[in-house]
């Protein structure tokens, strides 16, 4: 049972200044790291790959939650291609993030962070309602 | 990172207000915001960048904003070399690729071409086309590439998607941060290895090993107990490519081999390792272990991820000799355009292609449409020496089988494993 009450309690992340605008979304949390070649139906925004933690879920105009960024250079182009066919993720939030996944967010202008504290994956909650203000360095849990 | 301001100099300052134009500008604006949230100190000049540009990756909104680039004016000042794509031309028809996406294709390397690439098509650049010296810094995409460069040749990159080796070719530098600077590129962690490495595979199963235990881009391996086994390029090649597949890493190091690690003090710099691990011939076997078959008849073998080498090419062709690929299954081979020349002049192309197989040239197999491909032919498991490609595949819903090159090429004209 949730000790949290919506009415009452903030709870805020802290870290490095990351890129972006000031967003707030639903929370979509996965416990496994995430690529959008590897794992994603780029035709749709769906979470394709049959073995992922979070396979059918939709990420579109959600705040993706993941410990790490995986795979390949692919993101760098792959985020711009579903940003602007409209089903890109509003903003991630990294355990760790690496360069590729930050060079594609900062093309496609989607909000980008990484190691903040406490942990958001145990923190934050899929369903959560966060605001992200990457400039701030701060991720605030809203509503759950 | 916090307290860490980003310092340009008179020509950076230049760039960001426009005085060489719009998507000189575009560009710098965009680096600065990597350069920011890595907590680079100042942009360093590169030699080359090196980019992955197709269809596949970038689809219809990535070929809008080149063509828009273009019309801009975009022009590269320093030499931009690229990637492996989606399309070999002379093969699409044959592998039911749509016309659509192969014009589209065409598009893409005619805008790039106006913008002045030198299309290399191809992820082994290190063995074909550039290699940079000790201490160069380059902006180079496909993951593979780059490990190469910082732990091979000692040369000094970031993974640089599409869009930012594009831009460092457009302003000729790249944020300093991560593998550009040196005390980032000491070894982290410890890999003990007492394991022979006999096949390409074995090495591509050494970089799972390690990249399944140590799946972090900031980290950097040092492997200790390679030092009388036999080395080549294109066992190099295979490590570096699973070790950046498997663990988004940029860079290792092999003590007594690689140029930063002639002892295992100097690979960690004064750090010590924060973890070991242990890789034997027992851990090497758990990685062919975790891809086991599905059944003993193979569809598709596949040989890439990374393309291959004339000396590989030379390996595969004596395999098939005076052989015949199975009717039920299909052997694929990517390679390069200088590759196939040269392995063409030595025969090499003729003998593996008499013998069924198909030879491609300029792509990768996984970028090509795979998914697709796999519904088109009908199918279903794909067995491969490139832990790489093993990796990547299950993604486009293949069953992966992976294994040595002999079994490969064994099963490719039997038709079935064993």
């Amino acid at each position: 049972m949730s000790s949290i009450s919506p009415a009452t309690v903030e709870i805020t992340l802290r870290g490095e200044p990351g890129y972006g605008p000031v967003v707030e979304g639903e929370a979509v949390v996965s416990s496994d790291a995430f690529s959008p070649r590897y794992d994603l139906d780029r035709r749709t925004g769906i979470i394709s790959r049959r073995d992922h933690a979070i396979t059918g879920a939709d990420i579109k105009g959600k705040v993706l939650v993941i410990p790490a960024a995986k795979g390949g250079v692919a993101a760098g182009w792959a985020f711009y291609d579903i940003a602007r066919r409209g089903i890109a993720p509003l903003a991630f939030i990294c355990g760790e993030t690496n360069p590729v996944m930050v060079q594609g967010a900062v093309l496609a202008g989607i909000p980008i962070m990484h190691r903040l504290r406490p942990n958001p994956l145990t923190t934050i909650r899929t369903g959560d309602v966060v605001r992200v203000n990457p400039a701030a360095g701060e991720v605030t849990i809203l509503r759950r | 990172m916090i307290g860490v301001q980003l310092q340009l100099s008179s020509d950076e300052e230049a760039m960001r207000a426009g005085q060489h134009g719009v998507v000189v500008q575009w560009a710098i604006n965009m680096q600065v915001e990597v350069a920011r949230f890595f907590g680079a100190r100042h942009m360093v000049p590169v030699t080359c960048a090196h980019m992955v540009g197709d269809i596949e990756v970038m689809g219809e909104p990535g070929l809008e904003l080149l063509r828009d680039l273009e019309a801009q004016g975009a022009k590269f000042r320093v030499p931009v070399t690229t990637n492996a794509r989606c399309i070999d031309f002379a093969a699409a028809e044959r592998l039911l690729q749509p016309p659509a996406m192969v014009a589209r294709e065409q598009e893409i390397i005619k805008f790039l071409k106006q913008i002045g690439v030198m299309q290399t098509d191809t992820c082994i650049n290190y063995q074909t086309v550039y290699q940079p010296h000790f201490g160069e810094h380059v902006a180079w995409g496909d993951t593979g590439t780059v490990i190469y460069a910082n732990s091979v040749l000692g040369a000094r990159s970031n993974f640089e998607s599409g869009p930012a080796a594009f831009a460092a070719g457009i302003t000729g530098r790249t944020p300093a941060y991560g593998f550009h600077v040196k005390e980032n590129r000491r070894g982290t962690v410890l890999v003990e290895l007492n394991a022979p490495l006999d096949d390409l595979s074995d090495w591509g199963a050494l970089g799972a090993a390690i990249g399944r235990w140590c799946n972090d881009y900031w980290q950097a391996p040092v492997i200790d107990g390679a030092q009388n086994l036999l080395i080549t390029p294109d066992r190099l090649k295979h490590l570096g490519a699973s070790l950046a597949s498997y663990g988004s890493l940029a860079m290792f190091h092999m003590v007594g081999v690689t140029p930063e690690a002639r002892t295992r003090e100097q690979a960690f710099g004064g750090r010590t390792p924060a973890r070991t691990l242990c890789v034997d011939a027992a851990a090497i076997q758990s990685v062919y272990d975790s891809y086991p078959a599905d059944r003993d008849e193979i569809d598709l073998v596949v040989l890439t991820g990374p393309q291959l080498s004339l000396f590989e090419l030379k390996l595969v062709s004596e395999l098939l000799a005076g052989r015949k690929v199975h009717e039920n299954t299909q052997l694929i081979i990517t390679t390069n355009r200088q590759n196939h020349d040269a392995a063409g002049a030595l025969g090499y192309i003729e003998a593996i292609e008499n013998a069924g197989g198909i030879v491609l040239v300029g792509v990768c197999f996984y970028l090509m449409g795979a998914g697709e491909m796999r519904e088109r032919f009908g199918w279903s498991n794909i067995l491969t020496n490139s832990a790489k490609l093993a990796n990547i595949i299950g993604g486009y819903r293949y069953h992966p089988i992976f294994r040595r090159t002999a079994v490969c090429i064994e099963a490719a004209v039997k038709g079935r494993l064993g």
